[in-house]
């Protein structure tokens, strides 16, 4: 679904590479999350997923970044936006319409989608996320994790094949946080989406993703699954990442041979003692 | 003498419900004291009320055994330093070194004064070397201490903190808290007003708990996260370790290491 291919890029006002030679592919419904220090390089990576770099924000880029067989160099940023919903951190700066309804509308409408078909993809769109009831409220009346929720119906009302999302939940309280990591575990479980998450919280890492990939300096670090990356706890410590509570408390209990392995979510640990 | 008295505190913005609701509490000086609960629940309005940013609709506020309302927000402000979530908002200057010296400038203090208060807190927030720098050029996390530095260079005795720590990453926060940290061991008391509750349980000595306008706990991280009833009327979710803690049947505990010995004890 994604290939990148030795991808490097430099912006004009920098003088250092912040992406140093990027190689990653990401299968069709693979749910992969990204984390690394500031300034690692990870949401410059989101935005050549989408081809906003190098079309609108240009620089010294060189590789390949090709989505679904589509190389991002030979093709419009529009089309693109349709194949890949990209949802950033502040919900506000994307919301920009009266009602709820007119928000989810806007994006199909531009691609004069069938009135049903809008009507459709609306209606789905709010079961998603979960807001059929506020269909027809100001979202500037709606709590942060409603706003961003809102956002990613619509992305959805434009049917990508990928969701990226970067650090969708840093301005958001923990029943916000709560609300939106619902919906990607909904979107990738039931509906096969494939989704990037750029994300420094590593316990919905642990709970959601089916790999994680490292980010340190413009490359990629480590890379594997969350069980394989969150027991090299000395190593993450490093790059200023914490490991969920649970997998360090496991980590200290296998290094002392207490247990043999250790646990990514509450559950886990708990059948570690039975 | 308590660094903070609040008593019955109601607070009604112009035209709105009433967002405080007759909130009374105290603070011991040299206390490390979080302030959790829902966004919307009234803390950071509540912590405007320290400073003088909002004057009380009905009840009083004591500020270091005095009547706020007595003050100025600028008497105010010498002792009660208050940093906000997004640093941005609070810079203006055009290197770091001005940025500092804005508050003691207007103080009056004499220039040598200025420069030696300056060049302490470039060192306590690990800035000295951005001291000419301009300070839009700094990382998240620098911006972050040095809108840190600003306040702590009036020398406040009691430090409010919203929400330090949103969208930094874990080596940023680290250093945000370090000097925190330092800071509280110099007795300067600590409000910490935050959503994450890994940081409650690391450095508070006590948890008060709002929501929709009031007070509805206090007690130590260990007596709130145990707390199941209040966990949920105010939507918090306790740190991991406290939910680890009980499944497996042992006393509760709030941090790893902790944790980490009662099980090997009970093996």
């Amino acid at each position: 679904m994604i290939e990148i291919k030795n991808l490097h890029f430099k912006y004009h006002s920098q003088t250092e590479e912040v992406l140093q030679g990027i190689n990653l592919n990401i299968k069709r419904g693979e749910f992969v999350s990204i984390i690394g220090p500031s300034g690692c390089g990870k949401s410059t990576l989101c935005l050549t997923l989408n081809g906003i770099i190098p079309r609108t924000i240009s620089g010294d880029f060189s590789g390949d970044v090709i989505i679904d067989g589509i190389n991002t160099k030979d093709r419009e940023v529009s089309e693109f936006s349709r194949r890949v919903g990209m949802i950033l951190q502040n919900p506000e700066s994307q919301l920009f319409a009266m009602t709820v309804e007119e928000e989810l509308a806007f994006g199909p409408e531009n691609l004069a989608v069938p009135r049903e078909e809008i009507e459709e993809r609306i209606s789905w769109a709010l079961s998603i996320v979960n807001m059929k009831d506020k269909r027809d409220e100001f979202p500037g009346n709606l709590s942060g994790g409603q706003k961003q929720r809102i956002a990613i119906a619509a992305s959805l009302t434009m049917k990508p094949d990928i969701l990226v999302l970067d650090e969708p939940t840093s301005q958001l309280d923990p029943v916000g946080k709560r609300e939106v990591f619902s919906v990607l575990r909904e979107l990738h479980k039931k509906e096969g989406m494939t989704i990037v998450l750029v994300e420094h919280r590593t316990e919905p890492i642990a709970e959601l993703s089916d790999r994680v990939v490292v980010m340190d300096k413009g490359s990629i670090v480590l890379e594997g699954t969350p069980r394989h990356i969150f027991e090299k706890v000395p190593a993450l410590r490093e790059l200023g990442i914490m490991v969920p509570d649970i997998s360090y408390l496991t980590y200290l209990l296998k290094e002392g041979g207490y247990v043999k392995d250790i646990a990514l979510t509450i559950e886990e640990g708990r059948r570690l003692f039975i | 003498m308590n660094a903070i008295d609040v008593k019955d505190l109601h607070f009604t913005y112009p035209e709105s419900k009433e967002i405080l609701k007759g909130v009374t509490f105290s603070v011991k000086k040299g206390e490390f004291l979080s302030l959790v609960g829902q966004n919307g629940s009234g803390k950071t309005t509540f912590a405007k009320h320290f400073n003088g940013l909002l004057r009380p609709t009905k009840g009083k506020v004591f500020i270091l055994g005095e009547d706020a309302k007595n003050s100025s927000i600028a008497e105010l402000s010498r002792k009660v330093g208050h940093l906000f979530q997004n640093p941005e908002n609070q810079i203006f200057e055009e290197t770091v070194f001005a940025e500092i010296a804005f508050g003691p400038r207007n103080l009056n203090l004499p220039e040598e004064e200025i420069e030696a208060r300056v060049d302490k807190v470039l060192k306590t927030t690990r800035l000295s070397k951005y001291r000419d720098t301009h300070p839009l050029s700094l990382s998240g996390g620098e911006k972050q201490r040095l809108a840190l530095a600003s306040v702590v260079v009036m020398e406040p005795q009691i430090l409010v903190l919203d929400e330090p720590t949103t969208g930094l990453d874990l080596l940023s926060i680290m250093g945000i808290l370090e000097i925190v940290k330092e800071l509280h061991e110099k007795n300067v008391t600590v409000i910490l007003i935050t959503h994450d509750m890994g940081l409650v349980s690391e450095l508070s000595e006590r948890v008060v708990v709002m929501g929709n306008g009031q007070i509805i706990g206090d007690g130590t991280p260990k007596e709130i996260f145990a707390d199941d009833d209040l966990l949920t009327r105010a939507s918090l979710e306790p740190p991991q370790v406290m939910k680890f803690s009980k499944i497996l049947g042992l006393k509760p505990e709030v941090k790893v290491d902790a944790l980490y010995k009662r099980i090997v004890e009970t093996l």
